[in-house]
């Protein structure tokens, strides 16, 4: 048998963050409120949200340039309270970037080394390890002035990882790049902490940043932490409506319950009949109603006399054009709002009028309960 | 509109604009010519060049007196003015809190008091306090209007100073004080010796505050008010003036580069180049 290729790395358990009922008020505000959460060694994890949801918050007590109000965070297994900043085994790359404007390249990736007077050309060579990293290689003597956006960015970069922390710390590092290089970047980020395997703890408020590098994202709302788990599992299983919405589209359905125990519901509903699905951790009961979500591009279109097991007939009342896809707006007779589908453009989705009858098929895998 | 724009294209524009420098120069320019006529009385025509009234200089104890003294008032000044301008600008710029516009605004206050109430009011209270009048007394009444300078100068260096720097040097290890000697320092330290230049010219031309709080010895404005009284002594006024001038000049450009450069470096683009 030939040797298969090892596709995942090997995750370690071990947690390298521990964060315990950690709250951060200002006044009657609170950043961050009572939230906990463990991440673990060598993973590649995200804080998503939207704006004000504590995300930065939390990722500068993790750095130590702020104060939990109560609460306990340690990383690799010693507490953090009371140890300053600048000797936390944390490093972080800054949304400005915060290159030093009057060190060039190389003077900016050997500050902090410059402190741990290493022997014998160690510095030297820590110093172009790091910048070989990123790419950087041969631009040492340039000024921060004198580099490009993408450059600075990989600077910062150098910069924390030549310190060899335990813990990368990355605070929106992609916002202030344009689409092409924020993507290109994306790519890059994930291969580099791939190959040192530093835990990295991302913070960014873009959805599809957090699924394409992540092995782990917690999505945040209003300085509570709404639901932590893998891209996948965050964006097909989403345990409440906003997380879903955050996320990208989602159809929601009203349902009514039928049957109810300690990890699943059996619903019925007018467009898609009688469905059981796994119960969400945060779901509450409301009465006999419950809503269930699927994500559109988990609806397809029935061609001609194709048939599948679970359908769905409707009429498209809207077309939209996006290019590679198009986003067809479909009413389904009992259904309050109508579903929203999106169908790849190589069967000639786009060419589809306006008031055709249709049918859809979906999976009822696909249909999840979602708390409100 | 177009009727204006068209009059002033018709070079009425460019004669406004020469008439405007002719104005605020025009003084300034008889200074250096008269400063070099070989006649006692400043008129026209011109009877010949000499250097002579310059030599003459070094050659006046009076004047080396006047020129030691506001060395020692403009240094003390500038540093001291300086120092205090570095703490309340760094709180302005830094720091948000109530009452921040205001004691701003007070702060610059002296910019535009007249010279002379400030002088007599300054004269008023060292009296009451029983200090004899001396260069000292001099230094705190120019320190008062060097403040409101200094002020201007390093605000524009510390406006936007990004405190991700700080920080990032204290996330990479760096101590307080580290972080204070290798980013923050080096970053305003043009700001600071622009300001140390700004408040040592102005103190160097400063006539009022010394006339009204200097004892016996003189600064050089006062030695050349002095001077005024002798008609035989325009001359070598004139050419004192000179330098002075030419001193001044030079100190305010110097500032002014370093102030700019200060101020562009404050300036973390992050990735506005993106």
């Amino acid at each position: 048998m030939p040797e298969q290729p090892q596709i995942l790395r090997p995750q370690s358990d071990r947690s390298m963050i521990e964060i315990k009922n950690v709250t951060r008020s200002y006044g009657a505000f609170k950043a961050l409120d009572d939230a906990s959460l463990t991440i673990r060694e060598g993973e590649f994890f995200s804080l998503l949200g939207p704006s004000g949801c504590g995300k930065t918050t939390l990722l500068r007590m993790i750095a130590g340039f702020d104060n939990p109000t109560s609460g306990s965070i340690s990383v690799g297994g010693q507490p953090m309270e009371g140890i300053p900043a600048n000797r936390r085994p944390t490093n972080m790359v800054f949304q400005s970037y915060a290159i030093f404007p009057h060190l060039n390249v190389e003077q900016n990736v050997a500050y902090g080394l410059k402190r741990l007077k290493l022997q014998g050309g160690e510095e030297k060579r820590r110093v172009e390890e790091a910048l070989a990293q990123v790419s950087l290689t041969g631009l040492g003597k340039r000024l921060a002035t004198e580099l490009s956006g993408g450059q600075r960015q990989r600077v910062a970069l150098a910069r924390a990882l030549v310190m060899r922390p335990k813990v990368l710390l990355l605070d929106e590092p992609l916002s202030a790049l344009d689409k092409k290089l924020r993507e290109q970047m994306q790519v890059e980020l994930r291969r580099l902490q791939q190959a040192v395997g530093i835990t990295f703890v991302l913070v960014t408020h873009d959805q599809y940043e957090a699924l394409a590098m992540s092995d782990r994202i917690a999505v945040m709302f209003g300085g509570r932490i709404a639901q932590v788990a893998s891209p996948k599992e965050i964006y097909q299983r989403p345990v409440t409506r906003q997380v879903a919405d955050f996320l990208g589209g989602m159809n929601f359905v009203k349902a009514q319950i039928v049957e109810e125990d300690g990890a699943s519901l059996v619903v019925d509903t007018l467009g898609f009949g009688r469905i059981k699905t796994d119960k969400p951790k945060a779901f509450v009961r409301n009465g006999g109603g419950a809503t269930l979500g699927i994500r559109p591009e988990r609806l397809r279109v029935l061609w001609d006399n194709a048939t599948a097991k679970f359908e769905v007939a409707g009429k498209v009342v809207e077309r939209h054009y996006f290019g590679e896809i198009t986003h067809l707006i479909v009413e389904i007779p009992g259904l309050e709002k109508p579903l929203s589908v999106t169908e790849t453009n190589d069967f000639g989705a786009d060419d589809i009028p306006v008031g055709t009858s249709i049918r859809l098929a979906y999976d009822p895998e696909a249909l999840v309960a979602m708390a409100d | 509109m177009i009727a204006l724009r068209r009059f002033l294209s018709g070079g009425w524009l460019r004669a406004y604009a020469f008439l405007y420098v002719v104005f605020l120069y025009l003084p300034v320019i008889f200074l250096p010519i008269f400063s070099v006529n070989t006649a006692a009385t400043p008129k026209f025509p011109l009877t010949g060049f000499t250097l002579h009234w310059y030599q003459d200089l070094p050659r006046t104890p009076a004047l080396l007196d006047a020129a030691w003294n506001s060395l020692i008032v403009g240094v003390s000044a500038a540093v001291l003015s300086t120092l205090l301008g570095i703490l309340a600008a760094r709180s302005i710029t830094r720091y948000r809190y109530p009452g921040r516009s205001t004691i701003h605004g007070l702060i610059m206050a002296p910019l535009v008091l007249p010279e002379v109430i400030v002088a007599i009011s300054m004269l008023l209270v060292m009296l009451q306090l029983g200090l004899s009048l001396s260069l000292f007394t001099v230094v705190l009444g120019h320190v008062l209007v060097c403040i409101p300078y200094s002020m201007t100068v390093l605000t524009s260096g510390f406006e936007g100073f990004d405190r991700s720097l700080e920080e990032a040097s204290a996330d990479l290890g760096e101590s307080a004080f580290g972080t204070f000697r290798r980013v923050t320092l080096p970053m305003v330290a043009p700001a600071i010796i622009s300001s140390l230049l700004v408040c040592f010219t102005i103190s160097l031309d400063e006539f009022i505050i010394a006339f009204f709080l200097t004892g016996t010895e003189a600064t050089l404005p006062i030695y050349i008010w002095g001077q005024l009284r002798f008609a035989a002594k325009l001359p070598g006024v004139l050419a004192l003036g000179t330098l002075l001038l030419v001193a001044s000049f030079l100190l305010m450009t110097v500032a002014e580069i370093l102030r700019r450069r200060a101020a562009g470096r404050t300036q973390n683009e992050g990735g506005l180049y993106a």
